[in-house]
């Protein structure tokens, strides 16, 4: 399985990064792809990536009641908009 | 055609470093029916300061595919609460400075009420669910926005 993965604001500050390209398998939910990220690039992404207040967006939508992800997923994570 | 009866809307949503000339966007809500008989606009501005610190620039980036499909749906959600003719949202992104203009809301409908209403709906949820944020440079270093929570209630009170 692959997905793309997306930070943006003081979310890819924290992270040193903008997106990656994650491949591996066994992957069905946001926190399972959270526990590879953290297990990859060490404990602070889990932090930085289950802070209060984190929105996570799969394939541009806003995820709610579910959490589960599919091979090519685009997902998102990023703080409470700030725009207007 | 009897007031209420929705026919389909002129919209146009776009995301921009350049500025935004006011008249044009007038000019264009106007256009899209002689049946318009109200016209509102909204501008957001940079100030110079916020929470008591003087603010030098501001950074404004976004999530280019999901901003627009977010300002898409708030705008639909507007036209079937109110009746609009044509609706323009430009949200610019990049550097800007205390003074420039950061948004325009415009909204064309047969009657102000309709207009006036549309228009700060439009707004509230922009603020709260358009995927945008916002940093600022200020003497004491950058910081990144967090959301307000008048603007939370605002949204919220479009709901009750």
């Amino acid at each position: 399985m692959s997905f793309k993965v997306i930070f943006f604001a003081n979310l890819r500050e924290e992270l040193g990064m903008e997106s990656l390209d994650v491949s591996a398998d066994g992957i069905k939910d946001i926190p399972a792809l959270i526990e590879h990220l953290s297990v990859s690039h060490g404990d602070e992404w889990r932090a930085t990536l289950t802070a209060d207040n984190i929105l996570v967006a799969v394939n541009q939508e806003l995820t709610k009641d579910s959490l589960a992800i599919n091979d090519g997923d685009e997902i998102a994570f990023f703080p409470p908009v700030t725009g207007g | 055609m009897e007031d209420g009866a929705q026919t389909k809307v002129q919209t146009s949503i776009v995301i921009q470093k350049a500025p935004f000339d006011m008249k044009v966007e007038y000019d264009a809500l106007r256009s899209a029916s002689l049946e318009v008989g109200a016209v509102t606009t909204f501008v957001g501005t940079v100030r110079d300061i916020n929470d008591d610190d003087e603010v030098k620039t501001l950074h404004l980036e976004h999530y280019p595919g999901m901003t627009e499909k977010e300002l898409a749906k708030i705008l639909d959600e507007a036209a079937e609460r109110w009746q609009i003719i044509s609706a323009t949202v430009i949200h610019r992104v990049g550097e800007l400075f205390p003074g420039d203009e950061i948004v325009f809301v415009g909204i064309a409908s047969r009657h102000r009420g309709d207009a006036f209403h549309s228009c700060e709906f439009v707004m509230d949820y922009l603020k709260t669910r358009a995927t945008f944020w916002k940093k600022e440079k200020t003497a004491d270093g950058d910081r990144w926005l967090s959301t307000r929570e008048s603007d939370l209630e605002a949204a919220k009170s479009w709901q009750d």
